[in-house]
């Protein structure tokens, strides 16, 4: 059997790693990455990669498709304060500061002392020709234990990466058709359903 | 606004439920004039699919006038349109080739995790048929809301009656995309294995692509009277050994085409233990083999074979082994509704093709549960039901 503590040696994202070291690998990618366990989606985004980077880069947007954040207030260029719902109808919060970008390529962030739910981050961008621009996201959290644990799982929903799964969804969906999909009967019922 | 909705197996009722309103600007809300009810509603009804709730309003087979438009939609008020039974954006890259029915845009992205697990891929929302293809509200109502109306819906104009062009809304062109996919060449031979609505449609298509002769195969004889009318021969399965008949009505060559419109008919997604009482209770008794299986041994080396047939989930049996060694292409797939409207509708006013001979009942919306279960109970009779809202009940 083959030693699956060694470096990697291929191509594939690394959360798809069978081997042990891959969160630390993941975690060494990214500036002041923190947190042991991490989730990676991938979406393309039939949009140019300059307009896909602006609407994410303008974090004022994201509670426009990620489903369980409430509000986030820009505070300057680097650093942001993130609202996010928790069960039974509270919230977690937490001051978020962007460690590295580069226009329409990366954005990478980690969360301040003190949060509620400490975690890190990185979101790629890459031109795709005709088809748009293929957007990665990478997210570094620990998964406390106790009732902040329970925070966790309902802010990622059943788990993180299908919680970034559906995000990047709705966001696909926002970007390229001008709306969110949605079942609802009348705009009370879609407010009511949440994204 | 009266609906006809789910509330469990054999149980379908007409509740009173809130309008439809304009949720996002590419909406548009639909009075609709007529629904009909689909061969894979009876599933729904029949309680097989799962992700269903109680209240849920089916229908998928529908049209009707624009009420209500959203700042986006390109309709106007007034308009009568049909509507695709597949919810596609229009935009995105699987639009853009005109594979609609794998546009990821239009299921809601919660909705998405069941498909992603069976089929490793989301599909494209559907109107009233569970909540794996988004849980939309159907058109068997008295409105519906349109998701992408300014994409999907096509213009109907005055003066052509709801009858003569309901079906384009899922069956015609299911038909019409199973004879395609079967990749006619003048002088075929084309086998078609059940002559429900999909069927039909693409015995009559096919000899519209140049099909030399059409076997139509089923068990109903009503059903068998109907292609006889569009010059299909007919095999009666029952009656008759279906290989055996097909290899000498085709000089011991085999169809030069073989289009299964049996399958579970289903537009929905399946998991496989439901599958399994579908075809043990419904459609696949044991005297009778299954069509795909039937249809792929019976094909002549190097054809085609064509599956409008629905499956959800995995096949026993698979002759794998012919399929390779005879050198077969198959082509499958939801239909791509919206890439075909246009085409059709023109053959529908240029009396190419025939549409109202299917329906068998028509009713007030109010009796959709007493149509549920005729066509449930009687289906060598009941073609098919079309719902009228308008109606006034007899």
């Amino acid at each position: 059997m083959a030693d699956l503590a060694n470096p990697q040696s291929d191509d594939a994202p690394l959360d798809t790693s069978k081997r042990s070291a891959a969160p630390a690998d993941a975690a060494g990618r990214l500036p002041e990455g923190q947190g042991d366990s991490f989730a990676n989606a991938t979406v393309t985004i039939g949009k140019p990669v300059a307009e896909v980077f602006a609407h994410f880069r303008d974090f004022a947007n994201l509670p426009g498709f990620m489903e369980n954040v409430v509000r986030i207030d820009v505070l300057d260029r680097q650093r942001s304060h993130w609202v996010v719902k928790a069960p039974g109808g509270g919230t977690v919060e937490w001051d978020a500061r962007v460690t590295d970008e580069a226009e329409n390529a990366f954005i990478a962030w980690t969360s301040e002392e003190g949060a509620d739910v400490p975690n890190s981050g990185r979101v790629d961008f890459r031109d795709a020709g005709q088809r748009g621009t293929v957007v990665s996201a990478t997210i570094l959290y620990d998964p406390p234990a106790g009732i902040v644990g329970k925070i966790v799982a309902k802010m990622f929903q059943r788990e993180p990466k299908i919680q970034a799964r559906r995000d990047l969804t709705r966001f696909k969906q926002l970007l390229e058709t001008g709306e969110i999909a949605t079942p609802a009967m009348n705009p009370k019922q879609f407010e009511e359903m949440g994204l | 606004m009266k609906a006809l909705a789910w509330h469990g197996k054999h149980d379908v009722r007409i509740d009173n439920v809130p309008d439809p309103e304009i949720v996002n600007p590419r909406d548009a809300i639909i009075k609709v004039t007529s629904t009909a009810i689909c061969g894979s509603d009876l599933h729904l009804y029949d309680g097989y699919i799962p992700t269903m709730q109680a209240g849920d309003i089916l229908g998928h087979e529908f049209m009707g006038e624009v009420v209500e438009v959203g700042s986006r939609s390109t309709l106007k008020k007034g308009q009568r349109v049909v509507v695709p039974f597949t919810i596609a954006c229009g935009e995105c890259f699987h639009c853009g080739k005109h594979q609609y029915s794998a546009c990821p845009n239009g299921l809601p992205a919660d909705n998405q995790d069941i498909a992603r697990e069976l089929y490793g891929t989301e599909m494209s929302g559907l109107f009233g048929y569970s909540h794996m293809t988004g849980g939309y509200a159907g058109g068997q109502a008295e409105y519906v809301r349109v998701p992408f109306s300014d994409v999907g819906p096509i213009v109907i104009p005055d003066g052509v009656e709801d009858d003569k062009v309901l079906f384009l809304s899922d069956i015609l062109p299911t038909g019409w995309q199973a004879a395609e996919y079967a990749q006619i060449e003048p002088g075929d031979t084309v086998a078609v294995w059940g002559c429900g609505p999909v069927g039909l449609f693409a015995v009559q298509s096919a000899f519209l692509m140049g099909a030399e002769r059409v076997i139509a195969i089923d068990h109903y004889p009503h059903r068998l009277e109907l292609a006889k009318r569009f010059g299909a021969e007919t095999l009666n399965f029952k009656e008759s050994a279906t290989y055996e008949a097909l290899m000498e009505m085709t000089g011991g060559i085999g169809p030069d085409a073989v289009i299964d419109a049996v399958g579970l008919e289903a537009h929905g997604l399946f998991v496989d233990n439901v599958v399994d009482q579908v075809k043990a209770s419904l459609f696949l008794g044991t005297d009778r083999p299954h069509s795909i299986r039937q249809a792929i041994i019976a094909c002549r080396k190097g054809g085609r074979v064509s599956m409008p047939a629905v499956y959800g989930g995995f096949v026993d049996k698979f002759p794998l082994g012919a399929f390779m060694e005879k050198g077969l292409t198959l082509k499958t797939g939801q239909t791509h509704v919206q890439h075909y409207l246009p085409g059709l509708l023109n053959a529908i006013m240029e009396g190419k093709i025939e549409t109202e001979f299917l329906i068998s009942h028509r009713m007030p919306l109010n009796d959709a549960p007493k149509g549920y279960k005729m066509f449930h109970d009687e289906q060598n009779e009941t073609t098919k039901i079309v719902l009228k809202p308008g109606m006034v009940a007899a």
